[in-house]
C-alpha cells in the first residue's frame, strides 16, 4: 500500500473518529441547554458534566489532528480548501472558539449562566452545520477557479438542495448519537430518570436521522454521478448500515443492552462513513485534486507515518486510562468519585 | 487591492498570535509550578503546598480553554489566509506541526486525568507523576512549533525546483540552525513568565490582604523560580543574538540601528531616528554590540547597509528589541533583590514597595514575552520564509480578510474579558486560607494520610 492510501486511510478514520467523539460532545451541550430550558437540567445535567469534563479537550485534539494530518499529506488541499473555506472556515473556528472557553467559564468558573449555557448549546449545532460545508464542496461545483485565484460560489452553495441536506443530516446525526451515547452512560450510572429522558431524544432523533441521509443520498447522485455510481457498487457496506440501525433501534426500543445499541449506532456510522469516502476516492477536491497528484514527497510521508505509528503507541494506552477512568469505572459515573 | 488584503491578512495573524501567546506561554509555564507545589508539598507533607497545586490548576484550566481554542484558530488560520505558503511549506514543515499535535494530544489527555483523580489515588506520588506528561507535552508542544517557526527564519532541508520544494529531509528541516536558541529562549521565558505571574499574584494578595503563610510560601517558591529561569533566560538571549550575528545579521541590524558594517561596534539604547536616519537621544555603549554578537569587543558586525533597501526589516523593532530585553534584565534583578532581603536579615523581604515591584513583574513578564515575538516576527520581514517566499505571495487574495479580522478582533475582547472576569470571580470569593480551613475541616487526617502513603 502507497503512503498517501495509508495516509487518507488513517485520516478518514480519525475523522470518523472525530464524528463519534464530536457529536457526543455537540450534542450534549445543546441537551443541556434545552433541559434547563424546559426545566428538567436537574435530571441529567449532573450526568453530563460528569462525562464531558475530562474529556472535553481531547475532542477538540481530534479535530486539529485531521486538519494537520490532512494539509501534511496533502499540502494541495490547504491551497484550494483554504482559499475557499476562508469565511467558512473562520465562522467554525470563532463558534469553537465560542464553544470551547465557554464550556470551561460554565464548568469551572462560574456555574449557572444561563448565557454561557446558551453559547455553549447553541454553537454544538451550528459547528456541524459550518463544518460539513468542506463535505459537500469536495463534491465539486462550487469551487471557481480563475487563473491563480480560487474563490466559493456562495450562489451555487446556498441554492443547491445538496449542501442543506447535508446539513440537515449533520445536525440531526449530531442529536441522534449523543443521546444514544448518553442514554448508555445514564444507564451505567443508573439513573432511572435520566435514562427515561434520554432515551426518549435518541428515539425521536432517530428517524431525522435516516429520513435526511436518504435525501443527502439521492441529491448526492444528482449532483456527482460518479460518487453515487461508486457508493451504489458498495451497496453492501449501506446495507451493513441500515442492519446496525435496525438493530439499534430495536434494542433502544425495547430498554435492554444500552452499550451495545451504542455500539450498533456507531457500527452504522462507520459503514455508511466510509462507503462513502470510498466512493469519493481517488478525488480529495473533485475535479482538482486527488490523492495522488495533491501528496507530499515520499520522504515526508514516511516520516508521517513513522510518526504517526510512534503517536498511536503513546495516545492509545493514555485513552484506555481515560476510558477506564471516567467511562468504564462504575464509581465514577454514579458520582461516588 | 493586493496590498490591502496583505496587510489585513497580516493584521489577522498578528492579533491571533499575540492574543494566542498569553496563553500559550501560561499553558507551558505553569504546569511545571504546578508540578514543582505538588511535589513539595507531598515531600513536606505541607497541605498549603498541595492547596497551591490545587488552586493554580484550577485556575489554569480556565487560561487553557482560552490557549486550546486560539491554538485552534491559529492552526486553521495558517490555512485560510496563507494558501500559497501552506501549499509550498506544507511539505517541509507538516511533520513537526504533526508532531505538535501529538504532544498537545498526550497533555489534553493527561489534564483531564489530573484534574479528577485528586482523591482517587492512596499514595499521592501517582497523582503527582501525571504531572509529568502534562509539563512534558505541554514543553513539547512548544518545542515542536518553534522549529516551524526557526524553519520559517532559517530554512533548510531542502531543494528548491522550478518553485517547489524537493528532496525533502523533513529531520533537517526541523533541526534548523534557528531551532535551538529559538527552543531555549522560548522555554526559559515560558518557565519565567508562568513563576513571575504566580509570585506577583501572591505579592498583590499580600499587599491587599496582609501577609499569610499560604502566600509566603507561594512567593518564596516561584520567586526562587523566577531568579533560576531569570538566569537561563539571559544566558538563552544571549546565544540568541549569537545566534543572529551569524546568521540572520539584518536582523540583529535593525534591532540595533546598526547600519554601516565596523568592528568594535556600540549597543544603542532608545533613542529616536530623524529623517536623515541618525540617531538622536540615544544611549551608546562603547563596543558592547560586537561583544554581544561575537564575544569580542573589536569583532566585525555586520551593518544593515549591507543588505538591498526591500530586504530590510523595519526600523521599529529597535524599540521592541530594547523592551524585551530591558525586561528580561529587571526581572531577574527584582528576584536577586528579594532574595537579598531575604537573606540580609535587617531587611523585611515581604515590605510594600518590594512587593508593588514583584506584583508588578508580572505583566511585564507577559509585555516582555510579546515584545520578544514581535521583535522576532516583525524583524524577519519581509520574508514568509526567509529567502524563499515574500509575505505577500504567500497572503490569501480574498477581500473578505477585511471583515474577519473584525469578527477576531471582537471575539479576543469578549474571550479575554470573560476569562479574567470568571478567574476574579473564581478566586475573590474564594480565598486561599478559608478554602484551608474548609478542606482541613472536611479531612482531618488530610496530612497523616499523606505520610503514611509515601
Amino acid at each position: 500500500m502507497s503512503y498517501e492510501l495509508i495516509g487518507i486511510s488513517v485520516l478518514w478514520l480519525f475523522l470518523y473518529g472525530y464524528l463519534i467523539v464530536a457529536s457526543i460532545d455537540f450534542g450534549a451541550g445543546f441537551f443541556a441547554f434545552y433541559a434547563r430550558l424546559t426545566k428538567q437540567d436537574h435530571l441529567i445535567n449532573r450526568l453530563i458534566s460528569r462525562y464531558l469534563s475530562p474529556v472535553w479537550e481531547i475532542t477538540n485534539v481530534f479535530f486539529v489532528f485531521f486538519y494537520i494530518g490532512i494539509v501534511g499529506f496533502f499540502p494541495d488541499t490547504a491551497y484550494y480548501y483554504g482559499s475557499a473555506l476562508l469565511v467558512p472556515g473562520s465562522i467554525a473556528v470563532i463558534l469553537l472558539a465560542i464553544r470551547g472557553s465557554f464550556y470551561a467559564f460554565e464548568n469551572y468558573g462560574s456555574k449557572n449562566s444561563i448565557i454561557y449555557l446558551f453559547l455553549y448549546g447553541a454553537t454544538g449545532l451550528l459547528i456541524p452545520a459550518s463544518l460539513s460545508v468542506a463535505l459537500t464542496l469536495s463534491e465539486g461545483g462550487f469551487i471557481v477557479k480563475q487563473g491563480e485565484t480560487v474563490s466559493l460560489d456562495y450562489w451555487a452553495l446556498f441554492t443547491n438542495p445538496l449542501s442543506w441536506s447535508i446539513v440537515g443530516l449533520a445536525i440531526v446525526s449530531v442529536l441522534f448519537i449523543s443521546a444514544s451515547f448518553l442514554t448508555f452512560y445514564a444507564s451505567r450510572a443508573e439513573d432511572k430518570s435520566a435514562l427515561k429522558l434520554m432515551r426518549n431524544y435518541a428515539l425521536f432523533w432517530s428517524t431525522p436521522t435516516i429520513i435526511f441521509a436518504l435525501t443527502a443520498f439521492i441529491y448526492l447522485g444528482q449532483h456527482n454521478e460518479r460518487h453515487f455510481q461508486n457508493m451504489m457498487n458498495l451497496w453492501w457496506l449501506l446495507a451493513l448500515s441500515v442492519a446496525f440501525f435496525m438493530i439499534a433501534m430495536w434494542l433502544l426500543y425495547n430498554g435492554r443492552r444500552y452499550g451495545l445499541a451504542f455500539i450498533c449506532i456507531m457500527l452504522q456510522f462507520f459503514s455508511a462513513f466510509f462507503a462513502y469516502g470510498i466512493g469519493q476516492y481517488p478525488y480529495i477536491l473533485d475535479p482538482y485534486i486527488t490523492i495522488q497528484s495533491s501528496a507530499t514527497s515520499p520522504s515526508m510521508g514516511l516520516a508521517l507515518v513513522i510518526v504517526f505509528i510512534g503517536g498511536l503507541c503513546l495516545l492509545i494506552p493514555s485513552l484506555i486510562l481515560v476510558f477506564k477512568l471516567f467511562l468504564f469505572d462504575a464509581d465514577y459515573v454514579k458520582g461516588k468519585k | 487591492m493586493a496590498i490591502d488584503t496583505v496587510l489585513w491578512s497580516k493584521l489577522v495573524t498578528g492579533m491571533t498570535l499575540g492574543f494566542h501567546v498569553i496563553f500559550a506561554t501560561l499553558g507551558v509555564g505553569v504546569p511545571l509550578m504546578i508540578a514543582i507545589a505538588e511535589f513539595i508539598g507531598i515531600r513536606k507533607k505541607d497541605p498549603h503546598y498541595i492547596l497551591m497545586a490545587k488552586r493554580w490548576s484550577r485556575g489554569f484550566v480556565i487560561s487553557v480553554a482560552v490557549g486550546v481554542v486560539t491554538g485552534t484558530a491559529i492552526s486553521l488560520q495558517l490555512a485560510l489566509v496563507w494558501p500559497n505558503f501552506m501549499k509550498l511549506a506544507g511539505n517541509v514543515i507538516a511533520l513537526p506541526l504533526f508532531m505538535e499535535v501529538f504532544a498537545f494530544f498526550f497533555e489534553a489527555i493527561f489534564l483531564g486525568i489530573y484534574l479528577y483523580t485528586w482523591e482517587r489515588f492512596k499514595n499521592p506520588y501517582i497523582h503527582w507523576l501525571l504531572t509529568i506528561p502534562i509539563v512534558v507535552g505541554a514543553g513539547m508542544s512548544a518545542v515542536f512549533i518553534t522549529t516551524v517557526n526557526g524553519f520559517m527564519n532559517q530554512p533548510g532541508g531542502f531543494l528548491m525546483e522550478a518553485g517547489q520544494f524537493t528532496a525533502v529531509n523533513p529531520v533537517q528541516a526541523m533541526l534548523n540552525t534557528a531551532t535551538f536558541s529559538k527552543v531555549f529562549h522560548v522555554l526559559s521565558s515560558a518557565y519565567l513568565t508562568g513563576a513571575a505571574l504566580l509570585a506577583g499574584i501572591a505579592a498583590f494578595t499580600m499587599l491587599r490582604k496582609g501577609v499569610s503563610p499560604y502566600h509566603k510560601k507561594a512567593l518564596n517558591l516561584m520567586m526562587a523560580v523566577v531568579l533560576l529561569f531569570g538566569m537561563l533566560n539571559t544566558f538563552a538571549g544571549d546565544v540568541s543574538a549569537k545566534f543572529l550575528a551569524e546568521h540572520q545579521p539584518e536582523k540583529l541590524a535593525a534591532a540595533e540601528w546598526h547600519f554601516e558594517t565596523e568592528s568594535g561596534a556600540d549597543l544603542i539604547l532608545m533613542g529616536w531616528l530623524n529623517a536623515e536616519h541618525e540617531i538622536i537621544g540615544a544611549l551608546h555603549l562603547p563596543k558592547l554590540l560586537s561583544f554581544l554578537a561575537f564575544g569580542d569587543f573589536n569583532a566585525e558586525v555586520t551593518g544593515l547597509e549591507e543588505f538591498p533597501l526591500d530586504e530590510r526589516p523595519p526600523l521599529l523593532v529597535h524599540y521592541l528589541f530594547d523592551l524585551m530585553a530591558g525586561i528580561g534584565f529587571a526581572l531577574l534583578a527584582i528576584s536577586l533583590l528579594y532574595f537579598l532581603f531575604v537573606f540580609w536579615k535587617k531587611r523585611n523581604e515581604l515590605n510594600k514597595w518590594l512587593l508593588r515591584i514583584i506584583a508588578l513583574s508580572a505583566p511585564l513578564a507577559f509585555l516582555g514575552v510579546e515584545m520578544g515575538w514581535f521583535y522576532a516576527e516583525i524583524g524577519r520581514q519581509p520574508w514568509i520564509i526567509r529567502g524563499y517566499m515574500r509575505v505577500e505571495e504567500a497572503a490569501t487574495s480574498s477581500p473578505h480578510v477585511r471583515i474577519l479580522f473584525f469578527l477576531f478582533l471582537l471575539l479576543y475582547i469578549v474571550l479575554g474579558t470573560v476569562c479574567v472576569l470568571v478567574l476574579r470571580r473564581l478566586f475573590n470569593n474564594n480565598p486561599a486560607e478559608l478554602e484551608m480551613e474548609k478542606w482541613m475541616k472536611e479531612k482531618p487526617s488530610q496530612s497523616t494520610e499523606k505520610g503514611e502513603a509515601s
